[in-house]
């Protein structure tokens, strides 16, 4: 797959990357009626972000990262059921959660390459889906676990009706993701990650440390996963099963492949088109939503590799050569 | 004692059912995946639409039982080759992570459809009378259908593991797994090879999948639901082998029968965690050959 993101020599803040956030801010006040969607894609982009921090840019296939933004999610339902509803250290019960899965589970698994990887990634996720479904008493099994309470930000900030607090909450989360998603990728750590997706034979010669790099990359990977889950959890007072399961993996992985793999603005753009396409189109027509889907899945691949910025990009190419 | 005695029999002959189930649907994903090289995540596709065909070529057209099972593997095995020319040839060459998103729009897709025809409840079963009812045998009953799948579904592992070892089509199969660029240099049809082989590994699917409807319920989340069983038997037995998945297979029938039995509170838990420890262990499968 072509990946248009990468290494660059000048990491500062170019002026177009501030537009997604004038946007977002514009949308709390044009679009009043949508901030609980406008919340859950922002959770979204959170995940897609953690997503494509091993997968666009360590290289790592996984089918299963939903096993990270569960157990954040329900890290964070347990500990606001069991100890406190104070949500910043919900939200950090539900990272250091996953965070913790994925380092065991990054040892782990790591040291295995293609298919075993793969269904090593898909059986953690099924195992974490079983022990959820089983253990009732404390996640509340396919009943889902809810009836707790999610105190005021800081002890200030109530969340409403409306969900003005939640989306100024996602909001503010994302964005410091988002600058430490980019401050790892344009890093030297980041530059070796590259280098392990484009050539882990070559990177293995050149004497970096390929299994550490990406066993670090990964924890951070799932711990950013369990920090969008517990956001989730919050946002909607609520835990189900789904956030465990494997159609969210496979979910999540089209939206980031929609938006564009391996570039940072691509899990912006494809939770967005994704989950407002969905709320338009799924309710009306299900059936002809998941074909549209597994039809959009098939056409990236055979023709768009890039996702939609790979097709913004070429778009502009063509036109600066047309123009010179 | 005899209450043990008649659980354990009763385990382990409900797991064997299970278990050459699973085999006959995976074994083609085994040999897709070992020969070409290509992580087809959709297989249990082929499985659900072998279910389909048979159910409704019986249910809606009164179609006896083992012509139904012959449509569903002729019309599954078409069906998969025009895909694989049209669709899966393109992409042999193609990275990891391209194939497993191609396969997964597939996916998606094939339960759109099959929920747009069929809905979304449980396809029902009915069997010839033939095959109702209890055999009685060593003083104990077993229910006919399932001694049935036993013993067809040996002769059909006969059949292939004959096929492979035997005959000159399997010998040019287990050249092409070995040394594809060795096999097409002596001029062996490597496409075409591919081709026939993923038809048939398809066919064999739908096989199972249309036979064992009665145990794995046909409905539109097959394809989802059941994949990470078969992708177990495929990894854990090794991919490229006719006996790895055997193995796979019969250990995963009867183990998640005997945990559904003795504790059900565990659930499928036993199995990820067998198959985590195995590929952990043994990264390539327990018969797979070292990774190229």
């Amino acid at each position: 797959m072509t990946h248009a993101g990468g290494y660059i020599a000048d990491p500062r803040i170019r002026a177009i990357e501030w537009l997604p956030w004038v946007l977002v801010v514009l949308c709390f006040f044009v679009a009043p009626t949508y901030l609980p969607l406008g919340s859950y894609v922002l959770t979204m982009i959170i995940f897609a972000l953690s997503l494509d921090l091993i997968l666009g840019y360590g290289g790592i296939i996984t089918l299963g990262h939903s096993a990270y933004f569960g157990t954040g999610a329900y890290a964070a339902g347990i500990f606001a059921v069991r100890v406190t509803g104070e949500p910043l250290l919900g939200l950090l019960a539900g990272t250091l959660a996953a965070g913790l899965l994925g380092l065991i589970t990054g040892i782990v698994i790591l040291r295995t390459r293609g298919l075993a990887l793969l269904m090593l990634t898909l059986a953690i996720t099924s195992l974490c889906f079983e022990i959820a479904n089983k253990a009732t008493s404390w996640t509340g099994g396919a009943d889902g676990l809810g009836g707790f309470t999610v105190q005021p930000i800081l002890g200030l900030f109530k969340f409403d009706f409306f969900g003005k607090t939640a989306y100024l909450y996602c909001l503010a989360v994302l964005f410091v993701c988002w600058w430490l998603v980019r401050r790892l990728v344009y890093s030297p750590f980041g530059a070796s990650l590259t280098g392990v997706r484009e050539n882990n034979v070559r990177m293995h010669a050149v004497g970096a440390p390929v299994y550490q790099r990406l066993v670090i990359s990964y924890t951070i990977s799932a711990a950013l996963a369990g920090l969008a889950g517990a956001l989730l959890t919050q946002t909607t007072q609520f835990v189900g099963l789904k956030v465990l399961g494997f159609e969210l993996s496979g979910e999540l992985m089209v939206m980031l492949i929609l938006g564009g793999v391996g570039r940072i603005y691509g899990a912006f753009v494809g939770p967005l088109v994704y989950l407002v396409a969905q709320d338009y189109l799924a309710k009306q027509f299900p059936e002809y939503w998941y074909f549209g889907i597994g039809m959009m899945l098939v056409l990236v691949v055979m023709f768009a590799r890039g996702g939609i910025l790979g097709i913004v990009d070429a778009g502009i190419a063509r036109l600066r050569r047309r123009s010179a | 004692m005899q209450d043990l005695l008649s659980s354990l029999v009763s385990v382990a002959f409900h797991g064997l059912a299970y278990g050459m189930i699973l085999y006959v649907i995976s074994v083609g994903l085994s040999v897709t995946m070992g020969l070409m090289g290509f992580v087809n995540l959709a297989h249990g596709v082929f499985a659900m639409a072998g279910g389909y065909v048979m159910l409704s070529a019986m249910n809606s057209y009164g179609v006896p039982f083992p012509i139904a099972v012959a449509i569903a593997f002729i019309a599954v095995a078409v069906a998969s080759m025009v895909l694989e020319r049209l669709l899966y040839s393109h992409l042999y060459t193609a990275g990891e992570l391209e194939q497993v998103l191609f396969t997964i729009g597939l996916i998606f897709m094939s339960v759109a459809i099959a929920r747009l025809v069929y809905g979304t409840l449980p396809q029902p079963v009915r069997l010839p009378d033939y095959l109702t009812g209890q055999l009685h045998f060593l003083g104990r009953d077993f229910p006919t259908y399932r001694v049935f799948l036993i013993v067809f579904s040996i002769s059909i592992v006969g059949l292939l593991w004959f096929g492979v070892e035997r005959t000159r089509w399997g010998a040019m199969v287990r050249a092409a797994v070995d040394y594809r660029a060795m096999a097409q240099s002596v001029g062996i049809n490597t496409a075409r090879l591919f081709t026939l082989t993923f038809a048939l590994g398809s066919g064999l699917a739908a096989l199972g999948g249309g036979l064992g409807a009665e145990i794995i319920a046909i409905q539109p989340t097959y394809p989802f639901e059941h994949l990470v069983f078969f992708l177990i038997v495929v990894a854990v037995g090794g991919l490229g082998s006719l006996r790895g998945p055997f193995v796979a297979a019969l250990l995963i029938g009867v183990a998640d029968t005997a945990c559904k039995y003795w504790v059900p509170e565990f659930g499928a838990f036993f199995i990820f965690f067998a198959t985590i420890a195995v590929l952990l262990w043994r990264p390539e499968g327990l018969f797979g050959k070292a990774a190229a």
